[in-house]
């Protein structure tokens, strides 16, 4: 097992995880902590943050507390999925056998971003707390199924030369959408739509340069990692 | 890919290849896949309250289906 490699992508991971908390804070999370005010003045049993009323309090499941405490774990979070991110495109690109660089993960990078981010987007719209929306179980299923084929397709668009794999690479992008995604039954929703596009845009926009900023790191520490494990190798 | 297509592209990004047996490459690429989905799944998708009241707003951030 190459331990340096493994410990290389969690690194990037972990760092681009904390740079999109600081990249978040700008716009996506002002937008989610306004979004609650709509929410929770419609749906007030929503069950989403802590019961103001005494008696409920024992019933709602534990939250973060809003401010240093939020932010600790969407840190944390964001933490674990940077190291995922980064371990998933590790694993593709050593599947594959590519050859990695600094420049080469910026372009692994912005094929997640187009996978992870862009295609299930097309369907399902970000999301903001209190939006309408269809099954959660069936969009988890939409969004992970999107996701594989449209990484798959453009793998097959970017690695392979001859037409019907090219041809094939296209049909996996699309199909998913002729499938369509689970959408919501109604579009009611106590969120101003001018808020929803202002958290479309800025989550598009934030995922952009979060990705970006993984695909490079984990570009340049693999590069690195993969010529010390040479130079283990070679004097052992 | 071809080998000359693996050359030139390691020549123009000054690129570094796997220098290991087919073997480890599998055995690592397959360890880091599954590492990588276990952890995202609880981070962005699992339904327990705990899990999706801690990670909430990195669910909404990264544009994963929450409620």
């Amino acid at each position: 097992m190459m331990i340096r490699v493994l410990l290389a992508a969690i690194l990037a991971g972990l760092l681009a995880g904390a740079f999109a908390t600081v990249a978040q804070s700008a716009r996506v999370i002002p937008l989610i902590l306004e979004a609650e005010t709509y929410e929770n003045a419609g749906v007030p049993d929503h069950g989403h943050e802590p019961a103001t009323v005494a008696h409920d309090h024992e019933d709602e499941a534990w939250a973060p507390e809003d401010g240093l405490q939020r932010t600790f774990f969407t840190l944390l979070s964001n933490l674990v999925v940077g190291a995922s991110f980064a371990l998933l495109l590790t694993a593709a690109i050593m599947l594959l056998n590519q050859p990695i660089s600094m420049r080469s993960g910026l372009l692994w990078g912005a094929g997640g971003f187009g996978a992870f981010v862009l295609a299930p987007n097309f369907g399902l719209p970000p999301e903001l707390p209190g939006m309408p929306a269809g099954d959660l179980l069936e969009r988890q299923i939409w969004w992970t199924a999107t996701v594989a084929m449209t990484a798959g397709g453009l793998l097959m668009l970017a690695l392979k030369r001859r037409l019907p794999w090219m041809l094939a690479g296209v049909a996996l992008i699309v199909l998913p959408h002729i499938y369509g995604a689970p959408q919501a039954v109604s579009h009611d929703s106590d969120v101003p739509a001018n808020l929803a596009a202002q958290f479309a845009t800025a989550s598009v926009v934030t995922s952009a340069l979060f990705w970006l900023v993984l695909g490079g790191l984990l570009g340049a520490f693999l590069a690195r990692a993969v010529k010390q494990e040479d130079f283990a190798g070679n004097h052992a | 890919m071809s080998n000359t297509e693996v050359v030139m592209l390691a020549t123009n990004t000054q690129s570094v290849s796997w220098p290991i047996s087919a073997t480890a490459r599998l055995y690592t690429a397959m360890f880091a896949g599954s590492l990588g989905v276990f952890l995202f799944y609880f981070a962005a998708f699992a339904q327990s309250d705990l899990l999706h009241n801690g990670t909430h707003d990195t669910r909404h951030a990264i544009v994963a289906p929450c409620h």
